[in-house]
């Protein structure tokens, strides 16, 4: 966990009797909605197509027991009783009262959770491993370094009024489960061949109308200088985006333009040319922030206990174990993914219920801590293996242990037409007829690794662009249809998917999905072969002839 | 459909309303013929021609403290005169999301 410090306590505080004010001033007319949209923005409050929506930030993905139990509270007394998790460590409120924030961001205050950086033009929270701290081989926790980079770029008046919104991920780990290469910045912590940590460099990832997978501009950047070098990213940026409007947009456009050679060499020469602008981190810097995150005192506990050898008899039990239970670094305990995706459901979505029994089971078997992923699901960090059978029975008897993670129906959807007031058409019950369609779990385990990702409209926050299977709403005479791509990847290796074939209208969107995995499972060579490593083997041809033959 | 945000020549085809989101609580209202606004579609002014159109929202706008992000959107009107909603978008507007909310426990 990490222990905020005064200066962010006061800050947080300032900024709700801020905004309360402002919200008074609005509500008497003092101010326009011209005047006031810039100011509710800077602290999450979106207007939708039924209500304003209220997004909360959970940075780094990780929450106390107690925070958890303040958002069920949130979400039962200011909103509907259910919250919905976001695929960038947020969670959001969809039917908040404008007049009634002030309360729910004091609410919220108290346990140090807050708004900044959820929406605007800004420096996003910084997101990083939802199992940071507790990966199995991982260099070192990537939230200490996520927590530098949040706090010098918090506010900070370069970062507030940038050219568009801005968004950096940072892993540690083999695996990326922080999806890098679709940020402005990606950052991958390593060790150079001195054994010194750092951190390769990789700019230019975004998604939306224009996507790109980010590049790599410096192979390795000492720790100590991460600061200084983001700051000459972002200098080359601004500058451009000063001299000419066409770059006002994203660096991913800038960096498209320039050609990331190019990029990379005239970052370079900025950071040479800045010298020290006082941003390097020294020993004390890192090593204070580094105190903040505190560790559970771990047990020495057996690598295989007796609870979980007799629990294995029970196949309900090892199915879900076998899908949602991971290695933790620490002998004796795994990392227990809460799969958000119930058959029918509507994805990352929790109810305040859910909730407040999530944060008991935290305290009673995670050391009260509780992770948010960008898969939008949630996980316990610290699980005893003795307590893992335990544990299944009251995440089932909540509805929070469907064994779909990282499988068919473990469906990445945003909110869609059914919310967003830019949407194409609707994605969220285009989820729920999938989970439905692929229900079976066996089925789900048999077809294995394959993820859906579904957007209402090129904004792309359901990030179809990288899905396995990409959805995308669009619009046709007023009717909604959805352009389907196959072979995305949001991983280490991650590219865009391919589109195979014309749109298709809603009614036919679940059929055409079974007809690809269909013939996925005909085409695979082996049982063990991904369908994204299919899709790349034989290219999207067979898939659209599947498709399209009869259509 | 292209968001009605984005509403720049005003021109319409078919019977008309303005909707906007109740500045308090954000709730989906509609501009009614006497001057103020109503959660109920039943209640709305409609209109037919672009120019009345455009004056019910130069009017609607001006009441920037009651309601936020004026627009015009279409409805379609029924036999006896019911009023509704002309577009997937204005249906989920008016009726709520069509999803079921209740995450199953
Ligand atoms: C109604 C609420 C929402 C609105 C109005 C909204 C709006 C937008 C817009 C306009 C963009 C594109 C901005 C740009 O390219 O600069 C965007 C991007 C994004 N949104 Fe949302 N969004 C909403 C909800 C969500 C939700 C619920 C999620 C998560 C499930 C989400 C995740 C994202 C992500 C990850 C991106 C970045 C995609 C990229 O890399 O380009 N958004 N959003
Ligand atoms: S992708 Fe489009 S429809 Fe979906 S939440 Fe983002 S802006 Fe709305």
């Amino acid at each position: 966990m990490y222990a905020y410090d005064e200066l962010d306590r006061t800050l947080i505080n300032e900024r709700v009797s801020e905004f309360r004010d402002q919200v008074k001033r609005r509500l008497s007319g003092e101010l326009t909605e011209d005047e006031f949209k810039i100011l509710r923005l800077q602290n999450g409050v979106y207007l939708q197509l039924h209500a304003y929506m209220f997004r909360v930030a959970i940075p780094y993905g990780t929450l106390s027991s107690k925070q958890l139990r303040r958002l069920a509270h949130v979400a039962r007394r200011y909103d509907r009783g259910y919250g919905h998790f976001t695929t960038r460590q947020n969670i959001q409120f969809n039917w908040i009262k404008l007049a009634e924030l002030p309360d729910a961001l004091a609410d919220l205050a108290e346990v140090g959770i807050h708004a900044m950086q959820t929406s605007g033009n800004n420096m996003r929270n910084v997101t990083s491993d939802q199992w940071a701290g507790v990966a199995p081989g991982e260099i070192e926790d990537p939230r200490i370094w996520s927590e530098l980079i949040r706090q010098h770029t918090t506010l900070h008046p370069e970062f507030s009024f940038l050219p568009r919104k801005f968004k950096i991920a940072i892993t540690a780990a083999e695996h990326d489960r922080a999806a890098i290469k679709i940020h402005d910045i990606g950052l991958r912590l390593h060790k150079n061949a001195d054994g010194e940590t750092g951190f390769e460099v990789l700019v230019g990832g975004g998604l939306g109308r224009t996507p790109f997978i980010a590049k790599t501009i410096k192979p390795f950047v000492p720790g100590r200088d991460i600061l200084s070098y983001i700051e000459a990213i972002l200098r080359v940026y601004n500058q451009y985006g000063r001299r000419d409007n066409i770059y006002k947009a994203r660096i991913k456009i800038l960096v498209h333009e320039l050609g990331i050679e190019k990029f990379a060499k005239e970052v370079e020469e900025e950071w040479k040319a800045m010298g020290d602008v006082g941003l390097t981190l020294d020993h004390t810097a890192i090593e204070e922030v580094r105190s903040r995150f505190s560790y559970p005192a771990y047990e020495k506990l057996p690598h295989m206990p007796d609870e979980l050898k007799q629990a294995a008899h029970d196949k309900l039990f090892e199915r879900w174990r076998k899908n949602s239970v991971s290695a933790h670094k620490v002998q004796g305990y795994s990392i227990v993914t809460l799969s958000l995706k119930p058959v029918g459901g509507p994805p990352g979505d929790a109810t305040a219920e859910q909730m407040d029994a999530v944060a008991d089971l935290a305290d009673k078997y995670s050391f009260g801590e509780i992770r948010v992923g960008h898969e939008q699901n949630l996980a316990l960090p610290h699980v005893a293996k003795r307590d893992l059978a335990q544990l299944f029975k009251a995440l089932d008897r909540l509805g929070l242990a469907t064994p779909n993670v990282n499988l068919v129906t473990d469906i990445i959807a945003c909110p869609g037409l059914d919310y967003c007031s830019l949407a194409n058409a609707r994605s969220i019950p285009i989820a729920q007829e999938l989970t439905r369609r692929f229900a079976n779990h066996d089925t789900a385990d048999l077809i294995g690794r394959l993820h859906i990702n579904i957007s209402g409209c090129i904004n792309a926050c359901g990030h179809h662009h990288v899905g396995h299977i990409g959805i995308l709403g669009v619009e046709k005479n007023g009717e909604e249809f959805y352009q389907i791509t196959i072979g995305g990847r949001a991983d280490e290796n991650a590219q865009m998917g391919t589109l195979i074939g014309p749109a298709v209208p809603y009614a036919e969107v679940a059929d055409v999905i079974e007809d690809i995995v269909e013939a996925y499972l005909a085409l695979r060579d082996r049982p063990e072969e991904l369908f994204v490593d299919t899709v790349k083997r034989l290219g999207v041809e067979p898939f659209r002839e599947r498709v399209y033959a009869t259509r | 459909m292209t968001s009605p945000l984005e509403q720049k020549k005003i021109r319409i085809t078919g019977p008309s309303v303005v909707t906007a989101n109740r500045t308090w609580d954000g709730a989906v209202v509609y501009r009614t013929a006497k001057r103020g606004w109503s959660t109920e579609l039943a209640d709305s002014a409609v209109v037919s021609t672009s120019d009345d159109a455009r004056a019910l929202l130069a009017e609607a706008t001006a009441d920037d403290v009651g309601a936020v992000g004026p627009y015009i959107a279409p409805v379609e009107l029924k036999d006896g005169g019911k009023v509704k909603p002309g577009n997937l978008r204005e249906h989920i507007r008016a009726k709520g999301v069509t999803i079921d909310l209740q995450v199953p426990a």
